[in-house]
């Protein structure tokens, strides 16, 4: 039976979606769930982590993890994987999880897996599935020579199991060494925006050079405003400064895998097609029937989009 | 100071991807390559601190077949690097052995004081291997770096997170920074520079002279898959606020995505 490890990501003492699926996925393979929460709301979070089934959670309560610095984390970190004993980790594909587990890995001989679609555990073994060339083809990824096994899952990917509140942990308090650090957090700005990450939202609203103009993004937002959606936008309005290039779909910008991408104004080049086609349900609404994006659509709407747009927020509001 | 740039060849963004005939890899014979788009920051970035820093040299390093990926490396040199060096394998290898090499080769160079690498290769979409390279040479990283500012042997780097927050750290030299996209604005080889980079020298390096072990390798890939084809696409017709209608109409109750 494999011990397998899942790193906790929270925000204001409740766990992210993304770590309750990593802590089901964990519970359903029948191995022993361990975890690990770092940060002022370890404790909080550890217990929450339980009533998905963590058996033991490693903690620490330090302040100075409560933002990330990867001098600090990889070899404390590094410590507790060792320290648990597992032999498979399992961690988000956020940008933290992808900053520090590869090295984490690199430091314990072993490997690592990003952003990963799909997961198989059989034994001490676990096998993933990962699209690459952005998502143009996908792979069955395997693990040699490693002996942890670190696995990076997407965002909405896996089934999340009912809570159990009456479930606890075994509550494991780790002491950071002191380090002298090469590495200083000298600043942070925190976003002003409340919006799910491109990379996490269930429903994702995009524009592209049909929208014209920089102002009329203004339309998308009021429509994902009613959808709880987030924005986002291909190469061409990003590389134009219309909008910042996080908020970029596709081959050079994010990936991205809603439920429900509706595409506006975005002919659908093959870069940004790469970087959405395995969203769930796909709406293009585009003026030029014979714009590529419509062959990857489930709904297509061949109009004016600042027709469309503003009637589909209407309809929207009606039924939400 | 010594600067160096990873820099890896990738298929061009516009490949339609064909699988080979056993499915582990994909079919590589008609694919234009190019410089994967997030190393030209990385390229970038490095020039401008060799222009800030008078002596300076930027040493761009790949691996992969010799006789293809050449062509990346005199592409850096033209935009301006110094000199190249090619780490000569036939097969692909994963990120860590990848990381391995370029260690072993960075550290037989000496003295670098800072490494550049793109954020991710848009092949292999691991986004792993400058911290991979960081840990196998002892060195503080900084990812997805979308602004650097040298300050004498420390550096002032922003990295984006989720939801567009960012955190400036403060990184004290030798380091590995892996480039975001809105780092810099790339600059393109000129003529001349072309002309120049013909004359430029390239190192040749043997993987097999490097002396990683043969179970050095993590990972391996196997049963590549094309996405599965989409039922054809259902049309909404008639005017806008019909369209709009029925559109949610079907999103509720067909699609039940709502």
């Amino acid at each position: 039976m494999s011990n397998i490890l899942v790193f906790i990501e929270g925000a204001n003492s409740e766990l992210k979606n993304s770590t309750k699926e990593l802590l089901s996925v964990a519970k359903n393979s029948g191995g022993k769930v361990l975890a690990m929460a770092l940060g002022p709301d370890a404790i909080a979070l550890a217990e929450k982590a339980a009533h998905y089934g963590a058996e033991k959670t490693f903690i620490s309560s330090d302040n100075q993890f409560e933002n990330y610095n990867p001098d600090l984390f990889v070899t404390f970190v590094a410590d507790i994987v060792k320290q648990s004993q597992a032999n498979i980790v399992l961690g988000s594909s956020s940008s933290l999880g992808k900053d520090l587990f590869p090295r984490v890995a690199a430091k314990l001989e072993s490997g690592c897996v990003s952003d990963c679609t799909g997961i198989e555990f059989s034994g001490d073994n676990v096998t993933v599935k990962k699209p690459i060339y952005a998502g143009k083809c996908t792979a069955d990824v395997n693990f040699e020579n490693s002996a942890v096994k670190f696995v990076l899952m997407r965002a909405n990917q896996l089934k999340i199991n009912e809570a159990d509140s009456g479930l606890s942990t075994e509550v494991v308090e780790v002491t950071p060494p002191t380090t002298d650090l090469k590495t200083l957090i000298k600043n942070i700005v925190k976003s002003t925006s409340e919006k799910v990450d491109l990379t996490e939202a269930n429903i994702i609203v995009a524009g592209g050079r049909g929208m014209k103009e920089a102002g009329h993004f203004k339309l998308l937002e009021e429509l994902a405003d009613v959808l709880g959606a987030t924005v986002g936008a291909s190469r061409a309005v990003c590389d134009a400064g219309w909008v910042p290039h996080s908020m970029q779909v596709g081959q050079t910008g994010k990936t991205v895998a809603p439920n429900l991408y509706i595409a506006c104004g975005i002919s659908g080049a093959i870069q940004h097609l790469a970087g959405m086609s395995s969203s769930k349900v796909i709406v293009a609404i585009n003026n030029d029937p014979e714009a590529p994006i419509f062959q990857k659509s489930t709904y297509g709407i061949v109009g004016d989009l600042f027709d469309v747009v503003p009637k589909l927020t209407e309809e929207f509001k009606k039924v939400l | 100071m010594k600067i160096f740039v990873c820099v890896k060849q990738v298929p061009n963004t516009e490949t339609k991807i064909q699988l080979s005939s056993d499915g582990n890899s994909i079919e590589s014979s008609n694919i234009k390559w190019i410089v994967n788009p997030y190393d030209e920051f990385a390229i970038e970035e490095a020039l401008n601190l060799k222009t800030k820093n008078a002596g300076s040299t930027v040493t761009v390093i790949s691996m992969g077949p010799k006789g293809r990926v050449t062509d990346a490396v005199r592409t850096a040199l033209a935009m301006g690097a110094d000199d190249g060096i090619i780490i000569n394998c036939e097969e692909e290898q994963d990120l860590f052995t990848t990381a391995k090499a370029l260690a072993e080769t960075i550290k037989a160079e000496g003295d670098a004081e800072i490494i550049f690498a793109g954020k991710l290769a848009i092949d292999g979409n691991s986004s792993g291997l400058p911290q991979v390279l960081a840990e196998y040479l002892s060195l503080p990283h900084a990812t997805v770096v979308s602004s650097f500012e040298d300050q004498g042997g420390k550096y002032l780097v922003e990295r984006e997170t989720e939801s567009g927050s960012t955190k400036t750290y403060e990184l004290t030299g030798p380091c590995v920074i892996s480039a975001n996209k809105g780092l810099n604005t790339p600059r393109y080889a000129s003529l001349p520079g072309i002309m120049k980079a013909k004359k430029k020298p390239i190192k040749d390096v043997e993987l097999s002279s490097l002396n990683i072990p043969d179970n050095f390798k993590k990972l391996s890939y196997t049963n590549l898959s094309l996405p599965p084809s989409k039922p054809s696409v259902k049309m909404i017709d008639g005017e806008a606020g019909a369209q709009a209608s029925q559109l949610v109409e079907l999103l509720k109750n067909e699609a039940k995505v709502l």
